[in-house]
């Protein structure tokens, strides 16, 4: 049979409409189609704020942009994904600028660059501090060109398609008129982001429930590096919205509740007036997230109705650099925590922003399932490693959304024919949201279930984690999924059915849950985002290495490793502050060790 | 201060009415809560059957437009204990199609964002190795205020032109045709006029101003759409007395 | 941009209709109406200059005429509501104005109050000229 389209994207974010456009311009003879559960505008790559590196000035240069991201993943990051991705960043960036994305500008009219966390240089572009607003209407805007580029919007896949072990396209809900069709294509290319509602306190939106990675996992396809969650340090107290690092970058402070700048207690350097990079505020998120835990175990947070936090202070920025720098800061606090942060100090704690791990790709996006590919937040390549440089994520988006496109499209012009299989899978799919998830009795609300799950999160895998407290997060999922079977759905019109939605998003995110505390468990070191208190140390010589989780045919996760490609910078010690001035690319360049051996 | 709000909740379904009821619920109203928070609260506890619109709840996806008493809002933008006690009536937003409950059908705009080609168009390409083009900060000034737009609707549906006359183009739209109209790096002005400069394009609007009024973005549709006419009567002028060389 | 497969019209989506007395709903919406009505008030004070100088060639005689015509009541009143009209319609349309015309003076744009301003600036030039023009020559 034929199938109805040559590739389908599944998500219609920054990653999936960078892809769309790259297919669309490699060959235009192929059809695409954007399966997105949301229009595209909506998806959540808009509420990105800070900005995206590419290095492009003279004085920068793509090694160090590597050694940064790569000191900043704890070593576990792939290296030649890496230096790939740095080499690509700034091409690409340039592409969307040409596109007519607004970056800001110096005065002669060349792209400004502001500092971010982490990075030894500036080179993180920005367009004010609404970039991935900016860079999402763009390539939406973009992709009206493309004419074989057809839109399946407000479309919800439920499940991947797999017969004769290649991927032939998904089954998915048309949310407005409750129909259900399967979209066959010779390429499925998971574009959905990431998962970050399965934490309770959380900068990510509604819509990211982690449905690609949950569909990769059930279709039979791994998943790397689940455990490692990064926690942003300022987000607001209530409602868990992202205060961006470029606050800091322009020269914030976190302050505790004496007015101590307390991140100089955690060997991130010594304050100055001035922000310094790789230093204190410009420190990498994860451990800036671990010394406000240290913090309050000391008792030195203040306490506030939505739990304890730090303060970021603005005040010494004043009015005019904050609202030419980042005016979208002052009107979130104006108005979400009715502060003006010219005058006031910002209360801000951790929260979940974005997860390094996702489904297992190449560098070029391809799963270990033929013929579905991975881009975006959704994909581990991995360049993020154990944690991931702020502004590194943006670029990544549009690297791999074009690498996945071109790998996804050569692909599909090997003209593979759909199997007569798929037909029993719809009919069996169509039945299960058709039959079991509308009207259905039960006793358990959604809504309980889901807030189960993320308490159960955030006690058992949030930034600091022990063998006890991950060993109860497993029972407390297993006896989730029990009472999940018994969920209740009241609503059984076929009319943008929400309450039918929310019970598959909620089953899409106990998967990953279980992939995530599955990783936790059994990586017995800390590294990065993952902190052991039960094994404080990174441990290069077990754990140098990607957890792998699959799906067992019962359900539960089955954990493996595979090796880091290393190419030319062996694990040293990720070192901030003063310290940072020293280390760099240069250190042990050309020398390869194997993995294991330290310098 | 006033901890309950009574909130009085559009509901409609196709298959079981032909006209929208109200349901009412009283929910609690903390100094912080938005009125999604007060939608979630009934969805997730009280009746898990109500479906509306929302994602990122910072104001800036553009996804939970509504009616509230009357006015369009960003649900997650307007705080209940403004209200309360209430009751604060919650609808769909106007001159959309209902699909369901506060659910309206976008379709009208999206073919008519996607009608003003949006996007840079140029005769010729800079290849990438050449770097960027340039535009000082006061270039980006001149369009940046309409780049602004979430596609949020609020100004559709605050627009009685658009209520009464569903094929004019819109507010949103103009802005954005601006927005590329006066990017250095465009040149496609041309190409946008001849969609535009008829009526239902530009000159449908009698500036009521009202989607300016209410544009959380501050855009100012209203200030485009009427720079837009002056453009568009002097590009007709042109084309009348000198054809060939305007 | 190929379309996409969903409905353009669909039976169940409900389509309210917008009521005939929309304009009466809002104030914003009932403050436009009259704006827009005011420029039959316009044509009427364009008519009523038209007569007047109609009459004011026919001679003295069908000038005092008129003159007693428009003393009546009802003239009296339609001629003061008119302005009031007028009024209103200049003072909408000199705040409408700024937001139409965008003029640079060099690199930066001149503010909204400046170009207001000027209109309003121009209108009072004029106003005196026309009164100079009336009581002095």
């Amino acid at each position: 049979m034929i199938p109805t389209h040559d590739v389908v994207l599944v998500g219609g974010g920054g990653a999936g409409l960078r892809a769309a456009i790259a297919i669309a311009e490699f060959n235009p003879r192929l059809d695409i189609a954007v399966v997105s559960k949301v229009y595209p505008m909506r998806s959540h790559t808009v509420s990105a704020e800070g900005g995206a590196a590419g290095a492009v000035a003279p004085d920068d240069s793509l090694d160090e942009h590597s050694y940064d991201t790569i000191a900043g993943g704890d070593w576990l990051c792939d290296q030649d994904a890496v230096e790939m991705f740095v080499q690509e960043a700034p091409r690409e960036l340039l592409r969307l600028e040409h596109w007519g994305c607004p970056w800001s500008r110096e005065p002669d009219g060349r792209i400004a660059v502001r500092p971010f966390g982490g990075m030894k240089n500036m080179r993180t572009w920005f367009a004010a501090d609404k970039t991935g607003f900016h860079m999402l209407h763009t390539l939406f805007q973009t992709s009206l060109k493309y004419t074989t580029v057809r839109r399946y919007d407000e479309w919800f896949v439920t499940r991947l398609l797999v017969d004769e072990g290649r991927v032939q396209g998904v089954v998915a809900i048309d949310l407005a008129s409750g129909r259900v069709e399967a979209i066959t294509a010779r390429a499925v290319i998971l574009c959905t982001g990431g998962c970050g509602k399965v934490f309770p306190f959380t900068t990510n939106a509604a819509i990211n429930t982690g449905d690609g990675m949950a569909l990769a996992y059930r279709a039979g396809a791994a998943l790397k590096d689940m455990e490692f969650v990064q926690y942003h340090p300022t987000g607001l107290p209530f409602t868990g919205i992202l205060i961006t690092e470029a606050a800091r970058a322009e020269g914030g402070y976190l302050i505790n509740k004496d007015g101590y700048r307390y991140l100089q207690d955690y060997n991130l350097g010594t304050p100055h007036k001035e922000p310094v990079l790789k230093s204190m505020e410009l420190g990498p998120r994860d451990r800036l997230s671990q010394a406000f835990m240290q913090e309050f175990a000391k008792g030195r947070t203040t306490d506030t109705p939505y739990g304890p936090v730090v303060h970021l202070d603005l005040r010494h920025l004043g009015a005019k650099k904050i609202d030419a720098k980042i005016p979208f800061v002052r009107e979130l606090c104006m108005k979400y925590q009715g502060l003006d942060p010219v005058k006031d100090l910002i209360p801000v704690r951790p929260v979940v922003h974005y997860m390094m791990g996702g489904v297992h790709t190449d560098i070029d996006g391809a799963t270990t399932l033929p013929g579905l590919y991975a881009a975006g937040e959704t994909a581990c390549v991995s360049i993020n490693g154990a944690n991931r440089l702020g502004s590194n994520s943006l670029p990544e988006l549009l690297v791999f959304g074009a690498r996945a496109g071109h790998a996804a499209a050569e692909y599909a012009s090997r003209l593979y024919d759909v199997t007569p299989g798929i037909v029993v899978q719809t009919e069996e799919e169509r039945r299960r949201v058709e039959r079991d998830l509308l009207n259905r009795r039960g006793h358990e609300r959604i809504a309980d279930l889901r807030t189960e799950m993320q308490a159960t999160m955030e006690a058992s895998a949030g930034i600091y984690r022990t063998r006890a407290e991950l060993e109860k997060g497993v029972e407390r999922l297993r006896q989730l999924r029990v009472r999940l079977a018994d969920v209740a759905i009241e609503d059984d019109s076929r009319t943008f059915n929400t309450e039918r939605v929310s019970a598959l998003e909620l089953a899409f995110m106990v998967d990953i849950a279980d992939a995530i505390i599955a990783s936790a468990v059994k990586r017995e070191e800390s590294r990065g985002a993952h902190q052991r208190t039960d094994f404080p140390a990174r441990d290069d010589i077990r754990f140098l290495s990607h957890s792998v989780v699959y799906r067992n045919p019962d359900g539960t996760p089955r954990v493996d490793y595979m090796p880091v490609t290393i190419t030319r910078w062996p694990p040293a010690e990720r070192v901030y502050g003063e310290a940072a001035a020293h280390a760099g690319p240069h250190h042990a360049a050309g020398r390869s060790l194997p993995a294991g051996e330290t310098v | 201060m006033r901890d309950h709000i009574t909130l009085q909740v559009a509901r409609y379904l196709p298959e079981k009415q032909s006209e929208p009821t109200f349901d009412e619920h009283e929910v609690p109203c903390p100094k912080d809560w938005v009125v999604l928070d007060g939608l979630n609260y009934i969805k997730d506890r009280i009746d898990g059957t109500l479906s509306y619109r929302w994602s990122c709840r910072m104001g800036i996806c553009g996804s939970c437009g509504m009616t509230v008493n009357g006015e369009p809002k960003l649900t997650c933008a307007t705080f209940l204990a403004d209200y309360a006690p209430g009751p604060l009536r919650i609808e769909p937003l106007r001159n959309f199609p209902i699909i369901r409950d506060l659910i309206v059908d976008i379709g009208d705009f999206m073919r008519k964002l996607a009608a003003v080609k949006p996007f840079i168009l140029r005769r010729y390409e800079k290849p990438i190795s050449e770097g960027e083009y340039l535009q000082t900060p006061d270039e980006l000034d001149e369009y940046k205020q309409f780049s602004m737009c979430i596609n949020c609707m609020l100004c559709y549906a605050a627009c009685p032109i658009y209520g009464l006359d569903p094929k004019f183009i819109g507010p949103a739209a103009i802005a954005l045709a601006q927005r590329y109209n006066l990017d250095t790096r465009d040149e496609g002005a041309a190409q946008r006029m001849d969609v535009l400069n008829e009526h239902a394009g530009i000159w449908g609007c009698t500036f009521v101003g009202e989607c300016t009024k209410v544009c959380p973005k501050h855009v100012d549709p209203a200030g485009a759409i009427q720079r837009y006419k002056l453009t568009g009567a002097v590009e007709s002028m042109k084309a009348f007395f000198m054809p060939r060389g305007a | 941009m190929a379309e996409s497969p969903a409905y353009n019209y669909h039976p169940r989506w409900l389509r309210r209709r917008v009521s005939t007395y929309w304009w009466l709903e809002k104030r914003s919406y009932f403050a436009f109406v009259l704006r827009e009505g005011s420029c039959l008030f316009v044509a009427w004070f364009v008519v009523y200059l038209l007569l007047l100088i109609w009459r004011v060639l026919q001679g003295d005689a069908a000038y005092q005429e008129f003159l007693t015509w428009s003393a009546r009541p009802s003239v009296l009143l339609l001629n003061i509501v008119s302005f009031l009209f007028l009024v209103y319609h200049a003072i909408t349309f000199f705040d409408a104005a700024p937001r139409a015309l965008v003029v640079h003076v060099g690199k930066k744009r001149a503010p909204q109050q400046l170009i207001g301003a000027s209109h309003y600036a121009a209108w009072l030039v004029a106003s005196a000229v026309v009164f100079w023009l009336l009581l002095g020559a």
